[in-house]
């Protein structure tokens, strides 16, 4: 896999498919952006364990923090690392050996680690790196559309809701990619 | 190429960018959301928007659905991240200064810009404690020079209005890299189909919408977009957008919405609280010009080049200043950043001076004289008569605005009627 760039297709794929999500450096304060993205993909029907040693046993939103990813009783589909790029082969090792083996490892915009998802590719799982699944899901579904943010996708197909009220959608209409924000790009570039 | 990863053209995007059905209706056409507000699910779903941790509308103050077509579409066609749009073209500028100023701050911004917004910066934004330094964009030095350690940001034109001058972007935003401040791109008269100034290096790109993006001459709107290039928080020197914010229970906005941090700030921390907020009426009458964008900026330039190339064999015309021309001190530059065609807006000078001016606007049948740009009629005004008739004859011959200066927004009529008519008035 290119880590560079993703198809849409297989961000897609992965969100469409996951159920059960860790999130390993999650923040139980509100301003945070992982408290943030917890609370989004729980409220698009997401499980979404929380896992920071510093918290565990406590309950945030109804759910309980574990301190590492071994303690979580129940299968987990995808691993969401919310930790600085050196701290994701630790997390990638730990999620190797659970069983059964998750199928994702999601690194947050920011967070990239060659070494790390080369390990995880090796073991069968897929990676992404440096993108954020509430960021993703939001321009796949077209939510990212009502602030303004460029979703790099067209369609002429109608979104559908989540049920739960107007403004959640779904992931489940296709769409083709709208042109590039080299923007990412570039700031890699910038000194 | 797979299909998922064909990168549609610049046509395509002007149509579709962002204008996806209706998710409730089914609307083809993008719909107009006339409502100030919009209901919440639930008390969460209201404390999540509000908290910003949910993407959704509150209030049209902060954002619309048919605002927010409007700015994810011509994000797309500049190839930024995210959109904003505004009441008006100044409007924006106003906005990205207050997320960039602080009281005492400078910026450094061309001497070649269009009027309004040298009156914006030189007199209303010291009520703000903002400070502008001029420099000149034919000579790049001058750039080096203004800068100093309060300098926050760089303002040009890609094509000045009034017309006739290409700005060396490129040049320009490597003075802004060196300087670790975001460089601003006006791009109202090229337009994303002439000029992409996010590719020369631009940070932060606005638009009078007024003009050639809604290009009916029917709305005043205006348009801020997110390049996501640059780094808010390496210096910490952008406040906005790398401290913990107190309106948002301290947050940080680049932390929060990284490469499109910019857009949000101006959004939730300028739109919110200065409130220009476009009406979503105006949106839709943009957003439908929009979708011919490409097919009218190549008429407005390929009329306007055989204009421009009529009036320099004319007696009556002194001089022509349209880069499009090829002999024009610009030539090169236009050659380099709006190869398709230098743009609709250029000026002349009439050999019979001030009193040659008002007789050609007084002659005119087709030509409308009015105070704007980028109409699909043809537009035409003798600056030293009307918009700079306060200024000195010194001031005025500064300003681009002699006696002797009209200048054009040629329109998308039959070339013929409107070289004929600029003949019949010449010559009445
Ligand atoms: C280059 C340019 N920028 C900004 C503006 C201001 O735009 P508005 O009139 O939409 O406020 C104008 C208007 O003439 C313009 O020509």
């Amino acid at each position: 896999m290119n880590h560079d760039s993703y198809p849409d297709s297989y961000i897609r794929g992965i969100l469409n498919t996951v159920k059960t999500i860790a999130m390993v450096g999650f923040s139980p304060k509100e301003n945070r952006p992982s408290y943030f993205v917890f609370k989004y993909l729980m409220e698009r029907g997401y499980r979404v364990i929380p896992v920071n040693p510093g918290h565990a046993g406590k309950e945030v939103l109804g759910q309980k923090v574990y301190a590492s990813l071994p303690d979580i009783p129940e299968p987990i589909d995808m691993v969401d690392i919310f930790r600085a790029s050196e701290s994701a082969l630790p997390v990638v090792q730990k999620a190797i050996s659970l069983k059964p083996r998750p199928q994702v490892v999601w690194m947050q915009l920011t967070v990239r680690n060659d070494e790390a998802a080369a390990l995880a590719e090796a073991n069968g799982m897929k990676v992404v790196m440096n993108r954020c699944p509430k960021i993703e899901y939001g321009r796949l579904s077209s939510e990212i559309s009502w602030i303004g943010v460029n979703s790099r996708t067209l369609t002429s197909k109608r979104a559908h809701t989540l049920g739960k009220g107007v403004q959640r959608m779904g992931l489940t209409h296709d769409t083709v990619q709208g042109g590039t924000t080299a923007a990412t790009d570039i700031a890699q570039k910038k000194p | 190429m797979a299909d998922a990863e064909r990168i549609p053209g610049f046509a395509t995007l002007s149509i579709h960018a962002g204008a996806k059905p209706d998710p409730t209706t089914g609307a083809r056409a993008t719909p107009i959301y006339q409502t100030t507000s919009f209901v919440f699910d639930d008390v969460d779903h209201a404390a999540s928007l509000f908290g910003l941790q949910a993407f959704g509308n509150i209030y049209t103050r902060i954002g619309n659905p048919t605002c927010a077509v409007l700015e994810e579409r011509v994000a797309a066609l500049e190839g930024g991240t995210a959109g904003l749009a505004i009441a008006s073209g100044h409007a924006a500028q106003v906005v990205v200064m207050h997320a960039l100023m602080m009281p005492g701050d400078e910026f450094i911004a061309s001497k070649k810009l269009y009027g309004g917004s040298i009156n914006q910066f030189n007199h209303s934004y010291k009520n703000f404690g903002w400070n502008v330094v001029w420099a000149d964009p034919d000579d790049i030095s001058t750039f080096e020079k203004a800068v100093t350690p309060k300098t926050k940001a760089i303002f040009i034109e890609s094509l000045a209005n009034p017309g006739g001058i290409v700005t060396d972007i490129e040049a320009i935003a490597t003075v802004a890299r060196k300087a670790g401040v975001p460089l601003i791109v006006d791009n109202t008269l090229a337009t994303p189909y002439l000029c992409k100034p996010i590719d020369y290096g631009a940070d932060i790109v606005v638009h009078s919408l007024t003009k050639f993006l809604g290009g009916h001459g029917n709305s005043i709107g205006g348009m801020i977009v997110d390049a996501g290039t640059f780094n808010w928080s390496r210096d910490r020197k952008y406040p906005m957008l790398c401290e913990p914010r107190p309106e948002y229970s301290g947050m940080v906005l680049h932390e929060t919405f990284g490469n499109f941090a910019f857009a949000i700030a101006c959004r939730v921390l300028g739109l919110r609280d200065l409130g220009p907020a476009l009406s979503p009426f105006n949106a839709f009458l943009i957003l439908t010009g929009i979708e011919t964008l490409s097919l009218r900026m190549q008429r407005h330039c390929d009329n306007a080049l055989a204009v421009a190339e009529w009036l320099s064999q004319r007696p009556e015309v002194a001089w022509v200043s349209y880069p499009g021309l090829a002999n024009d001190k610009y030539s090169a530059l236009a050659r380099k950043y709006v190869p398709k065609g230098s743009g609709a807006v250029f000026t002349f000078g009439l050999k019979g001076g001030y009193d040659a001016g008002v007789k050609l606007v007084s002659n005119v049948k087709l030509f409308s004289h009015l105070a704007n740009i980028g109409d699909t009629r043809s537009l035409i005004i003798h600056p030293a008569s009307t918009t700079h008739r306060q200024l000195s004859d010194a001031q005025k011959v500064q300003a681009g605005a002699g006696p002797d200066v009209v200048r054009l927004s040629i329109g998308l009529e039959d070339r013929n009627d409107i070289v004929a008519d600029l003949e019949q008035a010449l010559t009445a």
